[in-house]
């Protein structure tokens, strides 16, 4: 009997059923998340159902992150609704301004380690980085799992991607998940989990792997998942008082595919419009112009990420003209911490618009939206054509590092010379 | 299954949410019936007022990935279209096709063309009126049967209140 993947064993662990690759299952959910993007919706659905009440208020979380500030009556309408519901039912509602839906609930302690964690909203998959299964549902499962506390899934095969060695210098978590991307495809890995393996897993930070998990749906993938490791308990320490049992794959277990990442061997990577997978050697992207540099989002708005930009746009002299520099941080925590070491006050003393914790420009429901012709470049994990609200600007994703060296020169520029 | 009688309406390769539905305009409505007006608005700008209630949406591998907004399945079918055929989907919008009772196809589609008349008579296997060709979807797993057969998630949930195997 062949051994089991991390989400095999979760999924067995969540359902009480012997759950193997393909095996239909249905699993209690340890926690749900619903955006201003969704929930609006999964309420009609719940009350369409039959809902009088929710199951479990306290596994629920609402977050307002898609229209950070709400500019029009119907999105304020939109909070107001998700604002009534919760406070009816007793549901954690996290305001406007608080932060991105997924990177709260990281930084609330409520993805754990063998646990599973649903959201009405793709990127769920990011909580994976902390050995959890999670996934993205949309609305009408959300009101499904509101009503009943569960929800069905199939096990997933899962492709094995085993880490090694260490990144080099100006090489960044973004840069693996982008030459993953672009080695499996964007639906490489439909339907299946990626499980993240390797010695180099243990040189990746928590906010690394966080990078990681992210893009895991660009794949295709239903979850993005890593072994926990001391990294994983030290993140968790501070943040949940609640017990957790980390799940490891067995020696032994099936995979439909293993790839192999040498870390120490990657250099910078870009994803060139309109494809997330149409991803080159940022090197062959080089002198490419761009008018218009993105800090932030799910993937790359974390404390980290802003650091690594600034340190950059400092070795390179700051912005260069004709650019313009759009920072968010992703939660209220990481602007906080921006603020109290200085990196804010910096990012803002380069010309930087600081536009309040969400999902920003990112998916063109509020925030910064690009002119016409004009050509971003972003931490982000999209760049479909219209994506940040303009189907006539292109978008290019880089890591932070690489997209404030763009910004240095008007021009792609691998963040490597101008760190020299 | 249903049946079915459609004109074929061709797209590619990685359709995404975002270009089935702008996310932009979900802010102001979520209502289908307004959006449908703005159905694949950045692809082909005719396209929303050519539909035909009936239509039938082919495209390539991986329809429907990027975001799970459900607006991009609920616009669809406010536009009368009941089923899409694609070589494979994303597994977030395939899971809203099934829950809102919009037929999501897996099989070849390289042989159809626009405007091609696909007719099935609900037993499953699709027939292209111009090629004489029959395509015969992948099977869909009990529970995703099941929940269709309802008409959706909506009525599965009110009848059962819960998920059964």
């Amino acid at each position: 009997m062949a051994g089991r993947t991390i989400s095999e064993k979760i999924l067995a662990r969540k359902s009480g059923q012997d759950a193997h690759a393909g095996d239909l299952v249905v699993c209690e959910v340890d926690c749900a998340l619903g955006t201003d993007g969704s929930v609006p919706m999964a309420l009609d659905y719940f009350k369409a159902m039959g809902g009088e009440n929710v199951r479990d208020a306290a596994r629920l979380v609402f977050a307002l992150d898609h229209y950070v500030p709400p500019t029009s009556p119907q999105t304020i309408a939109l909070h107001r609704v998700m604002r009534d519901f919760a406070k009816r039912f007793s549901v954690t509602l996290h305001e406007a301004g608080e932060g991105i839906g997924h990177q709260l609930i990281v930084e609330t302690g409520r993805a754990l380690p063998g646990g599973l964690v649903v959201g009405a909203d793709s990127h769920a998959v990011t909580y994976g980085a902390l050995n959890c299964f999670a996934t993205g549902i949309g609305s009408s499962d959300l009101a499904a799992v509101m009503l009943c506390g569960r929800i069905w899934l199939r096990v997933p095969d899962s492709i094995r991607v085993v880490l090694t060695g260490q990144l080099p210098g100006g090489v960044y978590a973004k840069d693996i998940a982008l030459a993953l991307a672009g080695m499996l495809g964007a639906d490489g890995a439909a339907y299946q989990a990626l499980e993240f393996a390797g010695p180099g897993v243990a040189t990746l930070t928590l906010e690394d792997r966080l990078v990681l998990s992210n893009l895991a749906v660009e794949m295709g993938a239903k979850t993005g998942i890593f072994p926990a490791d001391a990294e994983t308990v030290a993140y968790l320490q501070d943040r949940t008082g609640q017990a957790f049992e980390p799940v490891a794959a067995d020696p032994d277990a099936h995979y439909s595919q293993t790839v192999e990442i040498a870390l120490d061997a990657l250099t910078p990577r870009i994803a060139l419009p309109h494809l997330v997978d149409q991803v080159v050697a940022l090197e062959d992207a080089a002198g490419t112009p761009v008018q218009m540099v993105y800090l932030g989002t799910c993937t790359g708005g974390r404390l980290r990420d802003f650091h690594q930009a600034l340190a950059v746009l400092e070795a390179g002299g700051g912005v260069a003209p004709g650019v313009q520099l759009v920072v968010t941080p992703a939660s209220r925590e990481v602007r906080d911490a921006m603020t109290a070491d200085g990196t804010l006050d910096a990012l803002v003393g380069f010309g930087a618009t600081v536009v309040e914790p969400g999902c920003g420009s990112c998916c063109g429901t509020c925030g910064v939206i690009p002119g016409d012709g004009v050509s971003v470049i972003s931490t982000a994990n999209r760049n479909f054509k219209g994506r940040m609200g303009n189907a006539k600007a292109s978008i290019y994703l880089a890591s932070p590092a690489a997209c404030a060296a763009a910004a240095t020169r008007g021009a792609v520029t691998d963040p490597r010379e101008v760190s020299r | 299954m249903t049946a079915l009688r459609g004109r074929a309406r061709l797209f590619g390769d990685d359709v995404n949410t975002d270009s089935i539905i702008s996310s932009t305009r979900k802010r102001e409505s979520l209502d289908p019936a307004v959006l449908r007006q703005f159905l694949f608005e950045h692809v082909d700008p005719t396209f929303a007022a050519s539909v035909q209630p009936g239509d039938i949406l082919v495209a390539g591998k991986n329809f429907g990935c990027g975001s799970a907004m459900e607006v991009a399945v609920t616009t669809v079918l406010g536009a009368g279209i009941p089923a899409v055929m694609a070589r494979s989907f994303s597994r977030t919008y395939y899971r809203n096709a099934i829950n809102n009772g919009l037929l999501p196809l897996v099989c070849e589609t390289d042989g159809i063309r626009e405007g091609d008349i696909l007719i099935s008579d609900g037993t499953g296997a699709i027939r292209n009126e111009r090629s004489g060709e029959t395509l015969i979807p992948e099977p869909l797993p009990p529970i995703m049967l099941a929940i269709l057969r309802a008409g959706g998630l909506v009525p599965y949930m009110r009848q059962n209140g819960d998920f059964k195997l």
